[in-house]
């Protein structure tokens, strides 16, 4: 009995913190969103719809969902290959290696952010080689290319880890069992490794995705402030007071969110995604 | 008959171990040949080099009388059924068979049909819909086998495929095994370590130790002239004795000189003699010179199981008589039932000695 209720009070800073963090502002979103202000506490859609209807809001989620798109497939594109690679690694610190790809996790974000921007700007060190090469600076900085560019530096290891996870699980005797029923190494990658790879990917996806839909920070520091993304309408909306506009579109960002989540779950490996 | 397969002068190492030693080997179209040995001999080895899952060091492997040793294994006109199985997880039990013939982009009827021959030859009708996962080991195991008959290859490699299995359930795919091998007429390389298995379903026994082939021969031969004490040993229980050869056709162990069958092996020479243990038949104590006494009885359904303690040795003795223990008893063999066999210099010997 003593054990118990000692494991529950052990549990019980998490518990204040889900409160604190997660649910009180979740059922403040809720209030915010379907009333109309803070003074007139009367239920309205309007927040919702009018959001939806706003063309600036519009152009910021479409964007927003072109963007992350573009970074999600990006990463997907880089990452797979690069799991396919470290698995089939002779070596026998190969989780060093895979450690090395993941490093940048947990590199400070604002330092990751300005190393990227220090490189793409203007008179960057990007345009500072191209230059020296006799070849014409490029003009990302400020622009969408860089918001993809740092999205993917960001969000590369959230790909990479599910895929390298499942992938390195997967039974070697299957890909030998597929090449003596006659398939060669195109046909066994196709039909074996990657369905058996695709509760990594799916993981991977959500995982880049999800966050890079709702991002703002990116976009704050590598779009100059110029490119709005619905993370920085958001962002804006509160900063300036307006609450219930604000709510009105985070719950449409939310239901994105969820949807994605929910044509993903049950389908991506949990136990690859844990790792991280 | 013709030569399906041949193996010359395979040697493979892991690690600067040597797995396999200058072996060779050659199987017969329409044989069923057995790899046996124990555990760590080399059996997978040598089946993922004919497989094309491993290089060999060195020699080479002949199919068809072609040297196929560098072929891809997907190029290879045989097919493997797995120790563990490997059926493909995400597929259902028919996609499992399809799988092979989709490859070669064989027509739809023909998939179809194939599939619901493959299922009715391994006795797994209506089973075609079920997932891989919600079929018991046997029932796996049959799948692994269609799966890899449907693409009629030549020879059929299998690895230790009834280990898994329950003693019952093994020994009913032991005679489905059987079975296919009469139907379908392809040739079979079976790995085992289990001598009751092989000396069952097999056509030729190649008996292994150490990566060293130990004897080739018919079951029969295999276990009623083991030519080392190797083999003597490996297959089935035997009473192994150091003995005397006196003369041709008598020998002498335990104190006591027994007629025999075997000549030539000089006088006076040290020999290994085995005894089947069904082969030593117990009498009364003044009907023969060896005398001993009964020290353990075990009822083992067949027979009994009993050991006989005889001038400092321990025979082991089956019998349908039940002696209880401490019944004084003779011991007599019949001459043809003593097994002789020239001892070994050395271990390494013993060995190398057979690989000639
Ligand atoms: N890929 C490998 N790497 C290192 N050692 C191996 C490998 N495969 C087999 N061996 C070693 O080779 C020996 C023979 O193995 P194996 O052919 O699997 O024997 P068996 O099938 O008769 O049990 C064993 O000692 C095993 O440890
Ligand atoms: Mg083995």
């Amino acid at each position: 009995m003593k054990i118990k209720l000692s494991k529950k009070w052990l549990a019980s800073p998490y518990v204040i913190w889900m409160i604190g963090f997660i649910i009180l502002p979740l059922i403040t979103i809720f209030i915010y969103g379907f009333t109309v202000s803070k003074t007139d506490s009367s239920f309205t859609l309007d927040n919702i719809i009018n959001a939806a209807k706003d063309e600036v809001n519009l152009k910021a989620m479409g964007l927003s969902l072109l963007i992350s798109l573009i970074s999600t497939v990006i990463c997907f594109l880089l990452a797979y290959p690069l799991a396919m690679c470290l698995n089939n690694l002779k070596m026998k610190r190969k989780t060093f290696v895979v450690f090395l790809f993941i490093l940048p996790m947990w590199l400070n974000f604002t330092l990751q952010m300005t190393a990227i921007n220090a490189i793409l700007e203007q008179e960057g060190i990007l345009n500072l080689i191209l230059t020296k090469l006799g070849m014409d600076p490029l003009h990302i900085a400020n622009t969408p290319y860089a918001i993809v560019i740092g999205m993917i530096l960001d969000y590369f290891p959230f790909m990479l880890l599910p895929i390298y996870n499942v992938i390195s699980r997967i039974d070697h005797r299957l890909i030998e069992a597929s090449r003596d029923l006659g398939a060669n190494n195109f046909k066994t990658f196709f039909k074996i490794i990657f369905p058996l790879s695709l509760p990594g990917v799916i993981s991977g996806v959500t995982m880049v995705f999800v966050p890079a839909i709702s991002d703002f920070a990116i976009a704050e520091i590598l779009g100059g402030g110029r490119l709005l993304l619905v993370g920085n309408i958001i962002e804006q909306d509160f900063k300036l007071g307006k609450y219930n506009t604000g709510s009105g579109l985070a719950l449409i960002l939310m239901a994105f969110v969820l949807i994605t989540m929910a044509l993903t779950s049950g389908k991506s490996d949990k136990e690859g995604g844990s790792m991280l | 008959m013709e030569k399906l397969l041949e193996l010359c002068n395979i040697s493979k190492s892991f690690n600067k171990e040597l797995v396999l030693d200058e072996f060779n080997l050659y199987v017969k179209r329409n044989e069923f040949v057995t790899l046996l040995g124990p555990s760590g001999c080399g059996k997978t080895t040598a089946l993922r080099i004919i497989g094309g899952f491993e290089k060999p060091d060195r020699g080479s492997v002949f199919f068809e009388g072609k040297d196929i040793t560098d072929l891809a294994p997907h190029k290879r006109n045989l097919n493997t059924v797995f120790q563990k199985y490997a059926l493909f997880p995400h597929m259902n039990v028919e996609e499992n068979i399809a799988f092979g013939l989709k490859i070669k982009n064989k027509s739809k009827q023909y998939i179809e049909d194939k599939i619901k021959y493959a299922l009715k030859l391994v006795n797994l009708d209506g089973y075609g819909k079920r997932s891989v996962d919600a079929m018991s080991g046997g029932q796996q195991q049959r799948v692994a086998i269609a799966r890899a008959i449907v693409n009629e290859p030549q020879m059929l490699l299998l690895d230790e495929p009834l280990a898994a299995l329950d003693l019952k359930l093994g020994q009913d795919m032991q005679y489905e095994l059987i079975r296919l091998k009469n139907e379908l007429g392809i040739t079979f390389l079976y790995v085992t370590h289990d001598q009751e298995e092989a000396l069952t379903i097999s056509d030729t026994i190649v008996v292994m130790n150490q990566g060293y082939i130990q004897q080739i021969g018919t079951p029969e031969s295999i276990y009623n002239e083991p030519e080392n004490a190797f083999v003597a040993d490996f297959i089935g229980d035997s009473n192994i004795i150091d003995g005397t050869m006196i003369e041709d056709k008598l020998v002498k162990f335990l104190g006591v000189k027994f007629e025999c069958v075997d000549v030539g092996f000089g006088s006076n020479k040290p020999v290994d003699v085995v005894l089947r243990p069904e082969d030593v038949i117990l009498v009364d104590p003044q009907d023969s010179e060896l005398k001993g006494v009964v020290t353990s009885l075990i009822f083992k359904g067949v027979h009994y199981e009993m050991d006989v303690m005889a001038n400092g040795y321990e025979l082991l003795v089956h019998s349908t008589k039940m002696l209880p223990v401490g019944t004084q008893v003779g011991v007599c063999v019949d001459p043809e039932n003593i097994q002789i066999m020239n001892k070994p210099a050395s271990e390494d010997e013993e060995v190398a000695s057979l690989e000639d």
